[in-house]
């Protein structure tokens, strides 16, 4: 779909020799050329002049490499009250020796497994950015986790950035969970300077029979971090896979999730919230693949849109000929609170299959008048009151955040934003 | 009850009924397209100076443009050079009335159970009626001056009122708008211009019928309705053509324009040929229409029901420009066999307290696609709009697709635009139910799909209504069991 382009800075990171993964890069190369990043006349991008952006931002381009993180700094960038391990990132590249080890999950550098099939989920055809990131990653991790292992407590993906002027960060992670798996991922950035840096992240989730993933996600990384991420997951018989997305702010941010369901009786939950102020932009792009009957699907995705921000929703949901039985629903809600912000939506549904339920809806509205008079009918301050209705709002998204110290992190800054604001 | 009873009874063996074609004499453009191709047409329709400038500036800018190739339609490439352009019965003079029109014209019409013949009609509608490249009568237009209403072919138009054609023509839809539009400005050969002066209510239903008759030929005609300020006027359209092995190709422009506390209802009952059970053949039908809502308090309402076409590609729009203005929505989008439709509608919130509303219902069966693309646009300075969309899909067999893509661009906070879809079958205990009460399944069927449809049918004039049930029944049948 993209339209082809003349190469430019960023784009010449996949001419730059990186070892490792060799046939995977020339592959993810080719495909890169093949689509050229970007333009506001590709379909995909309708609404994200992401390439634009980045060039006005952004000079020089290089790869971001490893620097040295103290072990103070990686305390103190942890959200408070988080119990479990932590997998420690600096510039996008893993560090083993800042991060806890996991007893029961192998967790190892890419680059000492080149057996790994990536871009065998996340396929660099598909998007761009994915093509860029397989074709010039720098190192990454693989983490997994064996058949029957169930973890109690979540593994932390901390990023920790710290680049000069033009470096680009390109995460790259490898999921594995086993048949009767169970996990808990929550991914955190923290920036620690304050120049203008581009993150383009993969993530490849693969889920056995039967396992129980679940990744959460918050993306508060202020009004110079542009970022594209691509997370894809593939699950199995009898599995679930849930993720929850709290985006509070950055400058532009395009947010690719998507979910091949492959075996039958399986349950996807997606669930995002994006509070935008001041000039943020992001993008939410889902895909749910349904390809096989018997299995379910919910999307929940909220914005509340303030002074002059953007919020873009597309939700595709596929369903297969063989998909008989789905059920799929997708639900997009939003709240624009100022003359200037904008959402652009588009609820997509593409179904083969006759035997299926499946439905959409898409809001776009005020806070209801009513119940706002309610409240100040009851002495609550029409502020308060405003700052009440539109966390019940968010509230829904944030109950999906299976773990408990998380949850209480991402409700404070919903909280703090929605009572600051009003 | 006995209506139902004889839509079942209707469901006999026939396939589509309005498949035969007549042989009379004809005048053709030559095969192909190019720059003297237009000024052929021009030349035989004796157009001024003006019109033939247009069109060509028209054409310049088709030259320019590529096919559109976003729809999730897929049709082999159409070979425009091996069309031909215009193809119209031979008159020897222009008829006077109707007296004077061919009877074998006449015939035609008489076949498809439209009568022009004015004494014997009982409902009251004026018809002008199209036959390939012109329109061959135009009934009550006698009485239809009285009021100051001008209903008349496309061509008569620009001979007698070309001051209106001037100031609307390509106002709504302008030349550069896509490939398709701007073809139909470089070629169109006829069509219905219709203009309610102010204050004037329509006392009856205006009525255009198209009908493809000659093979390798092209239509396309231009629709361009008028409504100045405090009218009001209903307008229907219907279509057929004959069946044919090779698909043909139908670009049609419908532009409405309608003033301060106007409105227009404008009803659609496609009913082309389809295409045979295995997909050969059909008509191609992609088609601009749109209308403007200029005044304040202005409304206007496309009811479509969709059945005919191998291909449809088709978004009648509204730009709600004036206060309070009104844009409505209704479709019925029905395929069988190898059909495929991507239909659907646009609404352009620009004034304050603009409403809209989409209720778009798509069947499909056998081995088609059906698609809704719509698009919900509020502008900055439209305070207060609101936007209700329903899209409904119905799968009958798992052969066939459902699709939906809603556009909703919103730039204003005050809009409250909701829009909701569903997708389902007919449920076995629904039809179990009918079955345990002596209805056949595939009778079952259709008395669902009525019932399923009956929120856009509701909209349609009395006639078009009983018409489009039997259309109903008629495309699904066999798409059972």
């Amino acid at each position: 779909m993209s339209t082809l382009v003349k190469q430019d800075n960023i784009g010449d990171l996949v001419n730059q020799p990186v070892n490792g993964f060799d046939s995977l890069r020339s592959i993810a190369k080719n495909s890169f050329n093949e689509q050229g990043l970007p333009r506001l006349k590709s379909e995909e991008y309708k609404f994200t002049a992401i390439t634009k952006k980045i060039e006005a931002s952004i000079s020089n381009f290089s790869q971001a490499s490893a620097v040295e993180v103290s072990m103070e700094s990686v305390n103190s960038a942890t959200f408070s009250g988080f119990e479990g391990a932590k997998l420690v990132f600096s510039n996008g590249v893993f560090q083993p020796r800042l991060s806890d080890e996991i007893e029961g999950v192998a967790i190892s550098l890419l680059s000492a497994n080149e057996s790994i099939p990536l871009g065998s989920i996340a396929k660099p055809e598909k998007d761009p950015f994915a093509a860029l990131n397989q074709a010039s990653f720098q190192d990454g991790v693989s983490i997994v986790i064996p058949k029957k292992t169930k973890l109690a407590q979540p593994i932390l993906l901390l990023f920790l950035n710290s680049i000069s002027e033009g470096q680009i960060v390109q995460p790259r992670i490898w999921i594995e969970g086993g048949d009767f798996a169970e996990a808990t991922f929550i991914e955190q950035t923290v920036n620690l300077t304050e120049t203008s840096l581009f993150v383009n992240k993969v993530v490849e989730i693969k889920g056995g029979i039967n396992s129980h993933l679940h990744y959460y996600r918050i993306q508060n990384e202020g009004k110079n971090y542009i970022e594209a991420s691509n997370i894809e997951t593939d699950i199995q018989k009898d599995s679930t896979f849930s993720t929850v997305l709290i985006s509070l702010s950055g400058d532009m941010i395009r947010n690719n999730l998507s979910l091949n369901i492959l075996g039958s009786n399986s349950e996807g939950n997606m669930y995002g919230l994006y509070l935008l102020n001041g000039k943020s932009h992001v993008d939410n792009h889902t895909n749910v693949d349904h390809t096989v009957a018997h299995a379910e699907s919910n999307e929940l995705y909220k914005g509340i849109l303030a002074d002059q921000s953007r919020g873009v929703f597309n939700g595709k949901i596929f369903v297969r000929q063989d998909a008989q039985k789905t059920n799929a629903f997708q639900q997009n809600n939003n709240i624009l609170l100022s003359e200037d912000a904008v959402i652009n939506t588009k609820p997509q549904l593409e179904i083969w299959a006759d035997d299926v339920k499946c439905s959409h809806g898409c809001t776009t509205g005020q806070l209801d008048e009513e119940a706002l008079f309610y409240l100040q009918a009851r002495g609550i301050g029409k502020t308060q009151a405003k700052g009440l209705l539109l966390y019940a709002f968010a509230g829904e998204v944030l109950e999906h955040i299976g773990d408990e110290a998380f949850k209480t992190y991402c409700t404070k800054l919903v909280e703090e934003r929605l009572g600051a604001k009003f | 009850m006995s209506k139902d009873n004889q839509i079942l009874e209707e469901l006999t063996s026939k396939e589509y009924e309005h498949g035969w074609s007549v042989n009379y004499e004809v005048d053709e453009a030559p095969i192909g397209l190019s720059e003297d191709t237009i000024k052929w047409i021009s030349a035989k329709k004796e157009e001024p100076t003006w019109l033939l400038d247009w069109r060509l500036k028209a054409y310049k800018t088709w030259l320019s443009m590529d096919e559109p190739k976003w729809a999730n339609v897929h049709y082999p490439k159409i070979d425009l050079q091996s069309l031909k352009f215009y193809s119209a019965p031979k008159q020897s003079k222009k008829p006077k009335n109707l007296n004077e029109v061919d009877p074998e014209l006449l015939d035609i019409y008489k076949r498809l159970g439209i009568n022009l013949n004015e004494q014997k009609r009982l409902q009251g509608i004026a018809v002008d009626a199209v036959l390939d490249s012109v329109s061959v009568a135009t009934t009550f237009k006698d009485t239809l001056s009285k009021l100051g209403i001008i209903f008349c072919s496309f061509s008569e138009a620009v001979k007698e009122h070309p001051e209106l054609i001037k100031k609307y023509l390509g106002s709504v839809v302008p030349i550069t708008d896509n490939y398709y539009a701007a073809l139909n400005s470089a070629v169109f050969s006829d069509g219905s211009f219709c203009f309610i002066p102010k204050g004037v209510r329509c006392p009856m239903e205006l009525s255009t019928y198209f009908r493809i008759n000659a093979a390798n030929t092209g239509q396309f005609e231009r629709t361009l309705i008028v409504a100045e300020d405090e009218s009001y006027c209903s307008y229907l359209e219907g279509c057929t053509a004959p069946q044919r092995d090779e698909n043909q190709l139908h670009a049609a422009v419908v532009e409405i324009y309608a003033g301060t506390h106007a409105e227009v209802k404008y009803s659609t009952v496609q009913n082309w040929f389809p295409g045979d059970k295995e997909g050969k053949g059909g008509i191609y039908n992609f088609v601009t229409k749109r209308g403007i809502c200029a005044g304040d308090h202005s409304k206007i309402s496309w009811t479509q029901v969709e059945t005919g076409s191998a291909v449809t590609w088709k978004y009648p729009s509204c730009i709600l420009k004036g206060d309070y203005s009104i844009g409505e929505f209704y479709s019925v989008a029905v395929t069988n066999n190898y059909q495929q439709a991507d239909t659907g509608t646009k609404m352009i919130h620009i004034g304050k307290n603009t409403k809209s509303r989409i209720v778009s219902k798509g069947i499909s069966a056998g081995k088609s696609q059906n698609s809704y693309r719509g698009q919900v646009q509020v502008m900055k300075r439209a305070t207060n709009a609101r936007n209700f969309s329903q899209c409904d899909s119905l799968l009958m067999g798992d052969r066939c697709g459902a699709h939906t893509f809603p556009y909703i661009d919103i730039n204003n906070p005050s809009a409250k635009v909701e829009h909701e879809a569903t997708t389902s079958k007919i449920g076995e205990d629904q039809i179990f139910y009918c079955n345990q009460r002596g209805i056949a399944t595939e009778d079952a069927v259709a008395l669902i799909v009525n019932g399923y449809a009956k929120e856009v049918l509701n909209q349609l004039p009395m006639e078009f209504a009983v018409e489009a049930q039997k259309l109903l029944a008629l495309t699904l049948e066999g798409s059972v069991g």
